[in-house]
């Protein structure tokens, strides 16, 4: 053979073996035949660093211990709250090829997603079987159902509506904290001709929408706030007006160069002293103690400004895919995810509040036990800008008013494409 | 024709290439052509017809003519700004001076680095806060007593989009020089002598003998340049993230697409970047086919 047929050989050989790796990888993994009749499930999440993924190890070490015989396959692709991981997903799904359970925020961004597209299965019977409805909060469950039919069990709760503030710059004020809307303009405007230069801290556009809703949230009752979601308030009307004019003043008082910052760097600028007030989820309150913060020494907080008694909530939770591959064992883990044994487990490490109101209390730390009293307390509601009451379509079209909205400053404009936001990929008609 | 034994080889050596590239760039291409003219909204395919109404939505969205506007300014600032930094480096570097291989290398450098890479570092130089937490350049200002160049950078309202060609232009003014030094190097130096004995100045030569004769460099520079400038997204994420005043089509259209499941949206915005990037290199491609048929 001459050299130039060996050349040819190897590339043909090369492109061979190409070939087959590229189709081995296609391969889904869950057609392998379980050796030894043990089975999987396989459960797909963005955890992947930090409290999330150790939390995500607690609980499994739970599953691990009460079904040693299942092996529990943890999906995961990393990306901040999950834009990768969901374009992934989605691929998976459009492809037919399912994980077990995945992850969503619960509420809408699941409901909208994949309910529309008939990819879950509904839950009510484990709720029904593990006493559930009992342990979570009565105005909890409409806001993750759809047609009475609950399609995700929620592993942890965060709360959206937590106003930040530091303890030392108000007291050198004279300022106490505000409970309604005008003690907290009133607050800012004193804060400023004292010469605080930034008296409420504001990061990128997505902490923008955060503030938004939870102005909006302050300035009507919790009843025409959920009504925006279902479409019985009115997106043109007058509450919707007020709010937005308060939120207008609301950007008077915050930092110049927002847009450049992180959610991260705009909450530490209250504990570092460069802002009296900041509206952040209480994640942040984890992000405090890595700094090495002291809970009402350095930070303090409070329901937002008018949304006392309120707790907007958004949670992480797992869903069921319809004809799940491996359908028991995927109850299994679910039970796990709802029980107050893994929740304890994961919301610990993770920095947050068990859906449950039986979590033991003595696992968590001084913010997390207030939180917790109040999810057993407060009207619970939905929190827009993580998934809890607009479908993913509905919030990217609030997303784009309200970035147009930074840019031109047009609140008439801004109000409208609100409405037609709703018509479009909301419930108004 | 005979078909020999080596051809029929080559032909099915090069099979493999030719299939992948109608599959996964052709077809795909039709395919998003397809989509762009369905109803296609939410997890799961839905094609029924839409005739031109995605495309007639995305002119009257006012998001989409923020997106044309600042694709618009970015283009002209990168453009221009790479192809005149460059031909200056690469002038310089012409005149023969020690050390040139050194200072070509540094030049080069930027271009090795990924846009992701350059939008981070960027990031921090071009911080905008004002007060005691200044830094980056605007603290270097400050330091230099040079106060009137601190600014807002990429956060000034309405032009921030002109602050991100900055970094664009640091990465590839090095590449355009690489091309002009290239360009130069092949002018033979018996036509600057003929011009030097005509009685021309050194800049008069520049302008009349050296910029003509480098004008296929230009050309290629430009669609180069200019359709990377189109596409572009890595750099914009990597500084700005997410927000609709530094908004491009590219970020829209993966925003859109992935964040809102508008796949009908979000397919049309692919079709129109193709067609604007197309208007540049088609006739592009055409003339150095030509030239190449010539040769």
């Amino acid at each position: 053979m001459s050299k130039k047929n060996w050349y040819a050989l190897l590339a043909i050989l090369l492109i061979g073996a190409m070939a087959l790796t590229a189709c081995g990888g296609q391969e889904p993994a869950t057609e392998v035949a379980p050796e030894g009749g043990k089975s999987e499930v396989e459960v797909f999440s963005w955890w992947t660093g930090g409290g999330e993924a150790a939390g995500l190890e607690a609980m499994i070490a739970i599953f691990n211990e009460k079904y040693p015989d299942i092996e529990f396959i943890n999906a995961t692709v990393a990306g901040g709250a999950g834009t990768n991981a969901r374009a992934v997903l989605a691929t998976r799904l459009q492809a037919g090829d399912a994980p077990d359970s995945w992850q969503g925020h619960a509420g809408q961004e699941l409901i909208g997603t994949y309910v529309a597209a008939d990819q879950i299965e509904p839950l009510n019977f484990l709720y029904e079987e593990n006493g559930w409805l009992e342990v979570m909060p009565a105005t909890l469950i409409p806001l993750i159902s759809q047609n009475d039919n609950i399609y995700s069990v929620p592993v942890n709760i965060h709360r959206a509506n937590v106003l930040w503030y530091n303890p030392k710059i108000l007291d050198e004020n004279g300022i106490a904290v505000p409970t309604t809307m005008d003690e907290w303009f009133a607050a800012m405007d004193a804060l400023k001709a004292a010469g605080v230069e930034t008296p409420l801290a504001m990061g990128e556009q997505w902490t923008a929408m955060h503030l938004l809703e939870t102005v909006l949230l302050g300035s009507m009752d919790p009843a025409a706030y959920n009504g925006l979601w279902d479409g019985s308030t009115a997106w043109d009307g007058p509450e919707v007006k007020a709010a937005i004019e308060n939120f207008e003043r609301i950007l008077t008082y915050t930092n110049s160069d927002a847009t450049s910052l992180s959610w991260q760097d705009a909450s530490q600028l209250v504990v570092e002293g460069d802002a009296a007030f900041n509206v952040m989820g209480d994640w942040a309150e984890g992000y405090f103690r890595e700094l090495g913060k002291a809970p009402n020494a350095d930070y303090g907080w409070a329901p937002v400004p008018g949304t006392g008694g309120t707790f907007q909530f958004l949670s992480d939770s797992f869903v069921m895919a319809k004809n799940a591959p491996h359908r028991d064992a995927c109850i299994a883990w679910l039970t796990v995810a709802g029980s107050k044994e893994g929740q304890d487990a994961f919301n610990p490490v993770k920095g947050s509040i068990p859906a449950r109101s039986d979590g033991d209390r003595n696992l968590y730390g001084e913010y997390l036990q207030s939180a917790m009293d109040d999810w057993a307390s407060d009207v619970v509601v939905g929190s827009l800008t993580h998934g809890v009451v607009a479908n993913d379509s509905w919030k990217t079209e609030i997303d784009t008013a309200l970035g147009l909205y930074l840019g031109s400053g047009d609140i008439a404009a801004f109000q409208s494409a609100l409405a037609a936001a709703c018509a479009t990929s909301g419930p108004c008609k | 024709m005979r078909l020999d034994k080596d051809k029929i080889l080559s032909i099915l050596l090069v099979m493999p290439s030719i299939l992948a590239v109608m599959i996964f760039v052709y077809g795909f291409i039709l395919w998003s052509g397809r989509v762009s003219l369905s109803q296609w909204k939410g997890l799961l395919p839905n094609y029924e017809w839409a005739g031109l109404q995605n495309y007639i939505n995305l002119f009257n969205d006012p998001r989409f003519h923020i997106d044309v506007r600042n694709t618009f300014i970015f283009t002209v600032l990168f453009v221009f700004g790479s192809l005149i930094l460059g031909l200056m480096l690469a002038v310089m570097l012409d005149q023969g001076l020690r050390g040139e291989s050194f200072f070509r290398t540094v030049f080069l450098f930027p271009m090795a680095i990924s846009y992701i890479v350059t939008g981070v570092v960027w990031r921090w130089l071009m911080n905008p806060a004002q007060g005691e937490r200044m830094s980056g350049f605007n603290i270097l200002f400050e330091r230099l007593g040079l106060d009137f160049l601190i600014n807002q950078w990429h956060t000034t309202p309405g032009w921030g989009i002109a602050f991100i060609a900055v970094p664009a232009i640091w990465q590839m003014s090095g590449y355009v020089m690489a091309l002009y030094l290239g360009g130069l190097r092949s002018i033979p130096e018996p036509l600057r002598e003929a011009a030097r004995v005509d009685g021309a100045t050194e800049l008069k030569i520049y302008f009349h003998v050296i910029l003509p004769l480098l004008r296929p460099i230009t050309l290629s520079a430009m669609i180069i340049l200019g359709h990377i400038s189109l596409k572009v997204f890595d750099l914009i994420v990597a500084i700005a993230g997410k927000q609709v005043a530094l908004d491009v089509p590219a970020v829209y259209m993966w925003q859109t697409t992935f964040d809102g499941y508008f796949f009908n949206r979000g397919a049309s915005i692919g079709i129109l970047l193709l067609l604007s990037v197309a208007v540049l290199v088609i006739p592009y491609l055409r003339y150095s086919l030509r030239s190449e048929a010539e040769l």
